[in-house]
């Protein structure tokens, strides 16, 4: 059987190298390199740019005493530690943010099993956790602006796949679709959104304000 | 040849220098050559001088901080230094921590290859000079995407510049490490 592999377009990952996505977006591409080398080997070159334009600018005028202030920050300062991969299912960036790995979610229930928790927003964008259950469907929705769906426990399978741990899905307002998680194993997504979503099916329509998503 | 004209590969050098001895003669060196353009690169970014001098002070000491963590198989000193700046900046500019990739340095006992580490810095010698060979219309447009004077909506991906090349070098070196880390 064929294994696709879902990653980020180039345009997010220049667009995180030069710093320019909210901050809900930032965190789910720092989440999904953490997880694809692929994507960090191509985010390294995005910088290496980034690099190569800093190198080729005209240097600032310093401060007189610039360097001897910086030696004395310096000064006394430990080196920071080797950081140790983490252990769980949420990389370092993520487990950041939600205070500790799965257990320390603090998920809200959207019924049916399905539980979710927001983590940060910036204005019009947020970040958040999805649970669904193993085999049930995420309600159909559209969605104004871009959305961000990265995959850390479990599978889901849309019309364009199955999306398993560390597969993204980048969908714009165009994409009407129907997730539904694998059987088997409960399905975990980080996603960034940079608006509310709107539901097509009407009970969900109706929960939306309540819920959040 | 001068302070102002080392190669990467003399830069990576004085980098582990600090990391090894904590050589405050080539830390000074690095200063000299990064300072001004951390404050320049920030200013551009829409820090005035007083918050760009005391970020750039910030990001050179975080170097010093993170010598040791310094890859030189996967980024060019250029690069290292950039990615440091612009964490600051954001941290300082939208007030946030910013997110950033788990990170994967290599064990005290196992150090990168040192072919690994030349190939990578002339990919990243080539890619500087593609930067200056392209039309300047397009090259300001790449600076301004990096100042952040781009949404991420104005950004084209598609830069001409062999970015190919530089990705499966970085790739190969990530493989050896994932290969040391096992």
């Amino acid at each position: 059987m064929q294994t696709i592999r879902h990653t980020l377009p180039d345009d997010l990952l220049m667009g995180y190298a030069a710093g320019v996505l909210p901050q809900p977006f930032d965190l789910v591409v720092a989440t999904h390199v953490s997880l694809n080398d692929d994507a960090r080997a191509r985010l390294a070159g995005f910088e290496a740019v980034g690099g190569a334009v800093l190198d080729d600018m005209d240097g600032a005028k310093l401060a007189e005493d610039s360097l001897e202030c910086t030696l004395a920050r310096i000064a006394g300062m430990v080196p920071e530690p080797r950081p140790m991969p983490s252990r769980g299912i949420f990389p370092t960036p993520l487990q950041r943010v939600v205070g500790g790995d799965e257990d320390a979610v603090r998920w809200k229930s959207l019924g049916m099993g399905a539980k979710q928790a927001l983590l940060c927003s910036d204005g019009e964008a947020t970040a958040r956790l999805l649970l669904i259950p193993a085999g049930q469907a995420m309600p159909a929705h559209s969605h104004r602006g871009m959305e961000m769906t990265l995959v850390l426990k479990g599978a889901f399978r849309d019309e364009d796949g199955i999306y398993a741990r560390g597969d993204i899905e980048v969908a714009d307002q165009q994409v009407d679709h129907t997730p539904v998680a694998e059987p088997g194993e409960d399905c975990i997504c980080l996603i960034a959104t940079d608006g509310r979503l709107k539901f097509n099916g009407l009970l969900p329509r109706i929960a939306q304000p309540f819920f959040g998503i | 040849m001068t302070a102002e004209q080392k190669t990467d590969v003399q830069w990576a050098d004085r980098i582990a220098a600090i990391a090894r001895t904590q050589d405050q003669t080539a830390f000074a060196e690095v200063f000299r050559h990064f300072a001004p353009r951390v404050k320049a690169f920030l200013m551009k970014s829409g820090a005035d001088s007083a918050l760009a001098e005391e970020c750039m002070q910030d990001v050179m000491a975080t170097l010093w901080n993170k010598a040791h963590l310094y890859d030189p198989s996967r980024a060019a000193v250029s690069t290292w230094i950039f990615t440091i700046a612009r964490n600051r900046k954001i941290d300082l500019l939208r007030r946030y921590a910013r997110p950033e990739p788990e990170d994967l340095p290599w064990g005290p006992e196992d150090v990168p290859d040192q072919a690994d580490v030349l190939a990578l810095q002339q990919e990243t010698t080539k890619l500087a000079a593609a930067i200056n060979a392209l039309p300047e219309k397009q090259r300001q447009l790449i600076e301004r995407a990096y100042f952040g004077d781009l949404t991420h909506s104005e950004i084209a991906a598609e830069t001409g510049l062999p970015l190919g090349t530089i990705k499966s070098r970085i790739r190969l070196a990530l493989d050896r490490l994932r290969h040391a880390m096992t």
